[in-house]
């Protein structure tokens, strides 16, 4: 187990300043990174391409997976040193769930935005025959709507909807139960949540295989081109400030290569920079776009990079400002409190009973201290990392809700619609 | 209880290796062994066969739709872990590096299901040491093929004999250290050029 530590040298440096780098030591380093063909390991990507890891003396190998659960099951064994990762999976392997969990840490987030709900054109239609639905964009109404069209099919004896999410600890699964919730829709009893890997979530909507999807970029604007479905809801839109991806690697492996994480930290931050430029844009979608990252139109990758999107096959648009944020307001600070947030809905929807033991467990998978020391206390925001969440404009939640982290039970019990009630009541230690 | 036949399910994408292993798992014993070769179905197999070990192929990106079932089976009291021994890095290693991941349920002797695990680990590997002499000889047929045409373009444009043909051949290799069926297709693609 590990816990944060701020006793060790550095993490309390006041300077402002990183903490220098002494070359030598550990050397000149390779660093074997898995990664999943999506836009948002895009700083991963540019700091091993544009000599970002180079000018740290590190070499980034980057190894391209087909599924989190291989990038999970190779970081465990050794495989990989780090990894992109989903936000929920260091949280879930801290908290000792799913098939093979693994202590893993996260010192650095990739940044957020990136995620939308996209629903087949017959669930659409149908939920504008519901009505209620205006000319602008509203997530909220969307859901609604949808809400609408579910009682209907249940009054009428049709199946219920299926809904393509990526893996049970993922940021989506979270999303499109917040926005489903929102809209008074039980995901559990209303719709049927199942796994699609994101590429084959276009051609499994073709194929009625399912009728929505909640997924990364660049799969939602995928669909829409192709005329196959209508974008509802984007994570903008239900969290503005849920984390998204980040890098994951072993605590141990951290403590032993402490020189090379301060300057693979160096370098994503680099990267990191360099990706939120304007101006570089144009050639960051250019290598995204290369079959051996992710092998999409080039054009679709910079729509989607400049957040805008085409929600359906009709020509209808709408562009979200920040769909992407690589770097910019602490994009990449790794806050405690978002991963106490995704310990919420972990046990909002009964995967995990709530405990001041798990609480604490759920808290050290996010590692500020490990950013702080590498990029100076400078670099961190002056927030407290665990804070109340949602109540500063642009920060809010879709439902209007205020996470406070100093009582989760309370938090998660506000909520009406929940999984069973006994899986929320908070244990006692012991 | 210790002695029942365990369940296997294989899930592999590709029929002729998942049928290697079938064949392997037939051979140790095992009677309870079901093959599906596509995703399609696999939820309801797992809830129908309730498999002890599961195989799957390491590329297969349906892993992570495994996963989320294993979630919701978790819910009913029936957990499954990946791999047997963690402790046991080097099985691991090689599992991983053979392309093999499995599913094992939760408390099963580890004795029972370690030689599943090794016999997977060891077709997975002929299997694909089988493809590499496939793509072995079918590399040789070729190299062999642009050897003989660039034989005949030497013998008609410069009057060679065949032994002598295939002697500036094996020397022009040897001056300019490349493989002999390279400077071959140099010469077929020069010969397409100028005739």
């Amino acid at each position: 187990m590990t816990t944060i530590d701020n006793s060790r040298p550095g993490a309390a440096m006041g300077d402002g300043l990183p903490a220098p780098v002494r070359l030598g030591g550990e050397g000149a380093r390779t660093i074997r990174a898995g990664f999943i063909p999506l836009v948002d390991a895009a700083v991963l990507i540019v700091a091993a391409e544009l000599g970002f890891a180079r000018k740290e003396g590190l070499t980034l190998d980057l190894v391209k997976d087909v599924s989190w659960a291989n990038v999970r099951d190779r970081l465990a064994f050794r495989q990989f040193d780090i990894a992109h990762m989903l936000s929920p999976m260091p949280v879930a392997a801290m908290l000792g769930l799913g098939s093979n969990p693994s202590p893993t840490i996260a010192p650095f987030s990739l940044g957020r935005g990136g995620n939308a709900i996209t629903l087949s054109n017959r669930l659409f239609a149908r939920m504008q025959e519901e009505g209620a639905l205006g000319e602008v964009e509203d997530a909220l109404a969307h859901a609604r709507a949808l809400a609408a069209v579910l009682a209907r099919m249940r009054q009428s004896g049709e199946a219920a909807p299926r809904l393509g999410v990526t893996y049970p600890f993922s940021s989506h699964n979270y999303e499109v139960r917040y926005w489903l919730a929102a809209g008074g829709i039980d995901p559990d009893r209303d719709v049927k949540l199942v796994v699609v890997p994101p590429p084959l979530t276009s051609d499994a909507l073709a194929a009625g295989a399912i009728d929505g999807f909640c997924v990364g970029a660049p799969w939602n604007m995928v669909a829409s081109e192709r005329g196959l479905g209508r974008i509802v809801a984007a994570k903008q839109d239900i969290w503005p400030l849920a984390p998204e991806k980040v890098i994951g690697m072993r605590p141990e492996w951290a403590e032993s290569n402490a020189e090379t994480v301060s300057r693979l930290l160096l370098a994503l931050d680099q990267a990191a920079r360099w990706c939120d430029e304007p101006d570089n844009r144009g050639t960051l979608a250019e290598l995204l776009a290369a079959p051996r990252y992710i092998g999409a139109p080039i054009e679709i990758i910079r729509r989607v990079l400049a957040g805008e999107f085409a929600i359906d096959a009709a020509g209808n648009r709408r562009v979200i400002d920040d769909y992407f944020v690589f770097h910019r307001d602490h994009a990449n600070y790794p806050r405690p409190g978002q991963a106490l947030w995704i310990y919420s809905q972990m046990a909002r929807w009964g995967q995990v009973r709530l405990s001041p033991e798990m609480q604490a467990l759920a808290a050290a998978a996010y590692r500020p201290d490990l950013y702080r020391h590498a990029l100076g206390e400078a670099a961190a925001p002056a927030a407290p990392a665990i804070r109340v969440e949602g109540e500063r404009p642009g920060e809010r939640f879709m439902d209007g809700h205020v996470f406070d982290p100093a009582d989760i039970g309370a938090y998660v019990r506000t909520f009406p619609v929940r999984a069973l009630a006994e899986s929320v009541s908070v244990e006692q230690e012991g | 209880m210790t002695h029942r036949d365990l369940t296997i399910l294989v899930i592999d994408e590709n029929a002729i290796r998942a049928s290697i292993i079938e064949e392997g798992l037939h051979e140790a014993g095992h009677r309870k062994v079901t093959v599906i070769h596509e995703v399609q179905g696999v939820a309801r197999a797992i809830d129908t066969l309730r498999p002890d070990v599961i195989v799957i192929d390491i590329e297969n990106p349906n892993r992570d739709m495994m996963e989320h079932l294993f979630q919701l089976t978790r819910t009913v009291g029936r957990p499954i872990a990946m791999f047997v021994d963690r402790s046991d890095t080097a099985s691991i290693e090689a599992a991983v590096e053979a392309g093999v991941s499995a599913y094992v349920v939760d408390g099963l002797k580890k004795e029972r299901v370690k030689p599943i695990l090794d016999m997977a680990v060891s077709r997975f590997n002929a299997f694909s040491r089988l493809q590499r002499e496939l793509a072995d000889a079918k590399s040789a047929l070729e190299e062999r093929k642009v050897i003989e045409r660039a034989k005949g373009i030497l013998m008609k444009m410069r009057g060679l004999s065949e032994d002598e043909a295939f002697a500036l051949l094996r020397q022009t290799a040897m001056n300019e250290k490349k493989k002999m069926s390279e400077i071959a297709q140099s010469v077929v693609t020069a010969a397409g050029l100028l005739m």
